[in-house]
């Protein structure tokens, strides 16, 4: 056990992800001068940290990634600058990120914050510690928050918060529990020179490197080695995949699915993803990597409350019978944009933009081949993740989740989205072998963003209902 | 034309009738439509989609046409439009993206007609040709629009918007081939319907989706578009380039709009959020609405003019599942409670009025402004009939112009700039300012001021009932620097010597009462004196004669006598002097947390408490002086600051309510009192008179005012290194880490002032700069350049 702690405080690669080799990163940053410019421009830290780096494999995504997030950290709003970051803090907190709860450490301190508030939730002032319950809700399960959690917020009092502040901390929580499955998603490495030691820094590494290792080392017990290994395989999975897309662009539903047909495709979508990942996890988490987690997470938790509440399946509450959210009911660009503008205004803005342009963004190629649209893909992979938050599109036939998606990369979703910090370097592997990192990449600014809106939906939705 | 012609007649037959009225649905409407008798109303929604009957009182159902056990997605509507040729025929669009027609004239149950589903994504428009009976249009999410003959299964054509949804499609009511579409994106295209290949005509209307448009009934080529940026647009399409006509700012998305019939100007909008009122506009009044509705308890879904030449119904649905007929004769129409009436000063003080027209023929005859004593300026009094809103309101402009030469103003600022307002004793105040005001030929109010120091300062007609205390009043006249430095020193212990003082003023207000009980209390009433008496501390200064005695009698001088005591009162703006104003320096203090503070920064720290302790002099030795007359004249002096106030001279008001202090203050309503400094204040910051505004915005007592110069004292500065706004500290980046205005002559961080030469940009502390230069003529960072100091 000692000496596994002792490998694991060292990075298993260099470079600002674990999972993708440094020069894939490397090479793509050296010739970007437009990532140092928005870098110099928006950072908030003052460097090129390995989020950013990473994510300058999009460079026009992290454009409105670092303006958005510049935004709300450090321009005009309600909340003063120090609170915005210890909400940063307690969202990442819940995933237990502690590559994001460090960085935020410093700058909450940077910013003239409370260096007691860092001892855990009970030094803080109790307006902050009411969050607690809808940081919970919003990270695990969303679709629970209702008008009452938004009026005990709002409730005129001492602690009471005003709405364009309660705004404000949900955009920020909303953004760090999806930054923290991009984290975990793309194994970000924790950022190599920590310059200043101020105590509060939370001193292991992120988790995944925990069970990366724990993987490697029993790595015949692991299930998920399966029998497509082989290159020709996942090449021939490929060009299956291509031809599905195909096939769906073109002719289009030649057979007519009835109703009932269309919603049993989502119940079932959404009972599927219950399977996906119940059986994975319980082999990729050998009991002794649980105590492992249980260590780890000791220091980040005394930023979070409750901390054994976490993702449970939309699809399994059927008995408390909570309806389906509909999509067309209540969309971003028609109710939450209007909501989130009125009251934090420009917000909405620069979060239009960023979801418009990670749903857009597209360089027409898979893998190896090119010109190919991947439209049906990125809709799937975006829907897939509002499916398994109960949001349903009444538009989509959700067959075509299943053609798409295969098996390991549902796991990897599942786990991306709703336990990040359970994902492995060998769920990263596992699926689309072919296709290159940067594509890799794509995929969890999708899932990222998609959780994003799908958590800003469920926040504002409840508002909006205190409202009327 | 036929069409028209044919409806007219339907309306001269059987004029509508009815009330305002609503009935309940089960579920939320997504939209409504009027059928072309305007008889009936269609609702549909998510899990609705009913007809109504219109009667006389209310709604009947008539029929659900949601049949079936499993009801489907085709039924989750999302738009419904109602044939406006064919009776019988409807058509909704889901929002699965199928698009339904139905057939009321078909006998089974089941009145679906025909089914569409070539959309992939959420259709949200469908729209049927105005005068062709078989021809729908639809819009869809997926940026496709189609065009459907309902003789045929499949789309006639379709016409792709190249962007992202398309949010509303209608047809042109004139021109028989066009129709527009509107984009999520913020476009409006116009299409001829027999070239689906590419648009006519595109622009950017709105900034953001572009939620609906409706072309003007009557009007060819006006479109109205409204947007999620909160505007209506009135487009005129007949020229060249689509021209911006009118612009209606609401206060929230538009959701739908709709030309009201028989108004040539006038249409309905409803909003997407937040905002459940629905707002009739005049187009040419865009900030005021015509009309507004607040039947409905959510967002309002779906607008319809009841019938096409009828401008008095209109129809709505809404979330809160209810379907409402207004009438125009009970809406509540805002502009009823606007005040109609503008006022505004021009840059040479040329002042102008707008009101009604009415109301200015009316007043201009009896009450002339020229001469209204409440401008002390001589105007020209100029009627210009301002261009009227046609037929609205029409209202009369007046501009008032400065006699040239005549009004200067001048008089004011020399006076605000002279006169002395506190730092030393009253009587030398009251001297002071008599003779800036006789300097400047205002004669009568040097004798105000003459008057005043007479009634309060000259101890010399001081009645005999206060013998005692005359004694001490000699001798704090005589000490006024030695007292300022006591106060100075006991400044910090502030806290600790309250109690202590408390008793003091307690003990001293009691010596009064012996000698002169009778006089002096009368006409104190004392719901005050219990805010007040903290501060009291200061009065030590001048009871220092007395000090002796009056420190053993602490105990026995508790709370009983506070509703009697009298005097403290007087030391209450002492209190905002010195609780207040340090904290600017203090705070900076608390910051710099290195040693290194310069010289600079501890004279700003020290200045303060210093510029306090002088005015408490002044005050704390009139004291003495007023405690008499005080209660004879006050009425009076009020009275007269009234009166000054009213002619306008607020100057003068609030210049003797400072030098009096606490003398006049309590015979004042606070209001009032807050009225007159913030008017004063106004005024000083027009002539851009800071330092006098801020010395009187200091002076004040009034919290409202007082806080007036604690708003907005950030500085920003930007770092110099790495040209980032420097959010946390003043001194060190955030970015790039490092101290960004180091002082060139001692080589450390400046945290306080910061000075600089304007031709090398370097600097440093101010005290080392301007000792440098006393000694050297040349930059001392070694650059070459000579530096100046002014």
């Amino acid at each position: 056990k000692q000496d596994k702690r002792i490998r694991v405080s060292q990075p298993l690669t260099r470079g600002p992800s674990a999972f993708i080799p440094e020069k894939e990163v490397v090479r793509a940053n050296t010739v970007d001068e437009r990532t140092n410019f928005l870098v110099e421009e928006y950072s908030t830290s003052g460097r090129l940290d390995n989020i950013t780096q990473v994510m300058s494999l999009h460079t026009q995504y992290l454009e409105s990634f670092l303006r958005s997030q510049f935004y709300m950290l450090r321009m005009d709003g309600p909340l003063p600058l120090p609170y915005r970051h210890y909400i940063a803090i307690m969202a990442a907190a819940r995933h237990q990120c502690s590559y994001l709860i460090n960085m935020h450490v410093d700058e909450f301190l940077k910013t003239g914050g409370i260096a007691e508030w860092l001892n855990g939730l009970e030094y803080v002032p109790q307006r902050l510690k009411n969050l607690n319950e809808i940081n919970k809700l919003l990270a695990h399960r969303p679709w629970l928050i209702t008008k009452e959690h938004i009026q005990k917020l709002v409730k005129t009092g001492e602690n009471n918060w005003s709405l364009p502040e309660l705004v404000h901390a949900v955009v920020l929580l909303a953004h760090y529990h999806a930054l923290a499955s991009f984290v975990f998603g793309s194994g970000i490495n924790p950022e190599r020179d920590p310059e200043i030691s101020n105590g509060f820094r939370i001193i292991s590494v992120n988790n995944f490197c925990v069970c990366d290792l724990a993987n490697d080392n029993n790595i015949e017990n692991a299930s998920l080695t399966g029998n497509n290994f082989g290159i020709v395989d996942s090449l021939s999975e490929l060009e299956a995949l291509m031809e599905r897309m195909k096939r769906l662009q073109e002719e289009r539903e030649d057979e007519e699915a009835s109703q009932e047909e269309m919603t049993t495709r989502f119940e079932k979508e959404k009972k599927e993803s219950l399977f996906v990942v119940s059986g994975d996890t319980f082999h990729s988490f050998p009991h002794s990597d649980f105590e492992d987690d249980m260590i780890v997470t000791s220091d980040v938790s005394r930023y979070i409350e409750d901390p054994g509440f976490g993702y449970e399946d939309f699809a399994r509450r059927g008995e408390e019978h909570l309806p389906t959210f509909r999509a067309q009911d209540y969309t971003w660009e028609n109710h939450g944009f209007s909501l989130v503008n009125r009251l934090y205004s420009d917000i909405g803005h620069l979060l239009d933009e960023k979801f418009r342009m990670v749903y857009n963004l597209t360089y027409n190629t898979m893998a190896t081949h090119e010109d190919v649209d991947t439209t049906t893909l990125r809709r799937a992979l975006f829907n897939y993740v509002h499916c398994m938050f109960g949001i349903r599109y009444d538009d989509y036939d959700y067959g075509e989740v299943n053609q798409l998606l295969e098996r390991s990369l549902k796991v990897y979703i599942k786990t991306v989205t709703c336990y990040p910090e359970r994902t492995t370097k060998r769920m990263y592997d596992s699926y689309w072998r072919q296709f290159k990192h940067s594509e890799k990449v794509h995929v969890n600014l999708l899932l990222m963003e998609a959780r994003m809106q799908a958590e800003l939906l469920y926040a504002l939705r409840a508002i909006t209902r205190h409202l009327t | 034309m036929e069409k028209m012609s044919r409806v007219t007649t339907a309306l001269g037959s059987s004029a509508l009738t009815g009330r305002t009225m609503h009935c309940h649905l089960d579920a939320p409407a997504n939209a409504i439509s009027v059928c072309r008798d305007a008889a009936q109303v269609v609702v549909a929604g998510r899990s609705i989609f009913k007809i109504f009957a219109i009667e006389e009182e209310q709604f009947v159902e008539k029929l659900n046409l949601r049949v079936g056990r499993k009801p489907s997605l085709n039924l989750s509507c999302a738009d419904v439009v109602w044939h406006q040729m064919d009776e019988n025929l409807l058509a909704t669009a889901a929002t699965n993206g199928v698009v339904v027609t139905w057939n009321l004239g078909r006998p089974s149950r089941n009145k679906q007609d025909q089914l569409f589903t070539e959309h992939k994504r959420t259709v949200n428009k469908v729209c049927f040709h105005p005068t062709e009976a078989h021809v729908l249009l639809s819009g869809s999410q997926d940026g496709f629009m189609k065009c459907f003959d309902l003789r045929r299964k499949d789309s006639v054509s379709t016409f792709s918007g190249q962007s992202e949804s398309v949010r509303d499609v209608q047809f042109s009511i004139r021109d028989y081939f066009t129709f527009a579409s509107t984009f999520e994106n913020g476009n409006v295209q116009l299409w001829d319907i027999r070239r689906p290949d590419r648009c006519e005509r595109m622009f950017t209307a709105h900034n953001g989706p572009v939620f609906c448009c409706d072309w003007h009934p009557e009007d060819r080529g006006w479109l109205a578009t409204g947007g999620r940026d909160k505007m209506v647009k009135v487009w005129d399409m007949t020229t060249h380039r689509a021209k911006e006509m009118h612009c209606v700012q609401t206060i929230a998305s538009v959701a739908r709009v709709k030309w009201r019939p028989e108004c040539r100007h006038h249409l309905a909008t409803c909003s997407m959020m937040v905002d459940h009122n629905i707002y009739v506009w005049d187009v040419r009044r865009p900030f005021v609405p015509a009309a507004m509705f607040e039947e409905h308890r959510d967002v309002t879904t779906g607008i319809a003019w009841r019938h096409p030449h009828d401008p008095s119904f209109l129809l709505s649905g809404s979330k809160d599942s209810t379907l409402c007929q207004h009438l125009f004769r009970d809406a509540s129409q805002p502009v009823e409670h606007a005040n109609p009436e503008g006022l505004c000063y021009g840059l040479f003080g040329d002042l102008a009025f707008a009101a009604k027209e009415s109301l200015v023929a009316a007043e201009s005859g009896r009450k002339p402004y020229t001469g209204d004593r409440r401008h002390p300026i001589f105007f020209k009094r100029k009627l210009d009939p301002a261009e009227p809103f046609s037929g609205l309101a029409s209202s009369a402009l007046s501009v008032f112009e400065i006699e040239p030469g005549g009004g200067s103003m001048s008089w004011f600022v020399d006076t605000a700039e002279r006169y002395a307002l506190t730092g030393r004793p009253l009587a030398e105040l009251c001297d002071h300012n008599a003779k800036v005001a006789r300097e400047l030929g205002r004669n009568q109010v040097a004798q105000t001021w003459t008057m005043l120091r007479i009634i309060y300062c000259s101890s010399g007609l001081m009645p005999s009932a206060n013998l005692n205390h005359s004694v001490g009043k000699g001798s704090s006249c005589g000490l006024p620097l030695m007292n300022s430095f006591n106060l100075k020193d006991m400044a910090p212990g502030l806290g600790s010597e309250t109690r202590l003082d408390r008793s003091k003023g307690d003990t001293r207000s009691d010596t009064v009462l012996l000698d002169s009980s009778a006089t002096l209390i009368t006409n104190e009433d004392n719901e005050e004196t219990e805010g007040s008496d903290v501060p009291t501390d200061y009065l030590l200064g001048d009871v220092e004669g007395e000090e002796d005695e009056l420190y053993p009698l602490d105990p026995e001088h508790a709370h009983p006598e506070e509703s009697e005591y009298v005097l403290p009162q007087e030391a209450f703006p002492l209190r905002h002097e010195i609780v207040d104003t340090p904290s600017g320096p203090e705070h900076l203090q608390d910051k710099a947390d290195s040693p290194h503070v310069s010289g600079s920064e501890a004279d700003a720290a020290s200045l303060a408490p210093v510029d306090s302790s002088f005015s408490l002099l002044s005050i704390s030795h009139a004291l003495y002086d007023s405690r008499l007359p005080a209660d004879f004249f006050s009425v009076l002096v009020c009275d007269m600051l009234r009166f000054y106030a009213e002619q306008g001279d607020v100057q003068m008001a609030v210049s003797v309510l400072i030098v009096l202090g606490e003398r006049v203050r309590k015979d004042i309503d606070e209001q009032t009192q807050e009225h007159w400094y913030t008017s004063y204040i106004d005024l000083l910051q027009r002539f851009r008179l800071w330092n006098v505004s801020n010395q009187v915005v200091k002076l004040s007592t009034s919290q409202a005012v007082s806080c007036l110069n604690q708003a907005s004292t950030t500085l920003h500065v930007n770092c110099s290194h790495c040209k980032r706004p420097m959010s946390s500290r003043g001194w060190v980046c955030d970015r790039c880490h490092r101290c960004a205005s180091m002082c060139a002559v001692c080589h450390h961080v400046v945290k306080g002032l910061f000075v600089w030469c304007q031709g090398c940009s370097h600097g440093g502390h101010l005290q080392h700069i301007m000792k440098w230069l006393e000694g050297s003529t040349h930059c001392p960072a070694g650059c070459g350049h000579l530096c100046e100091y002014s």
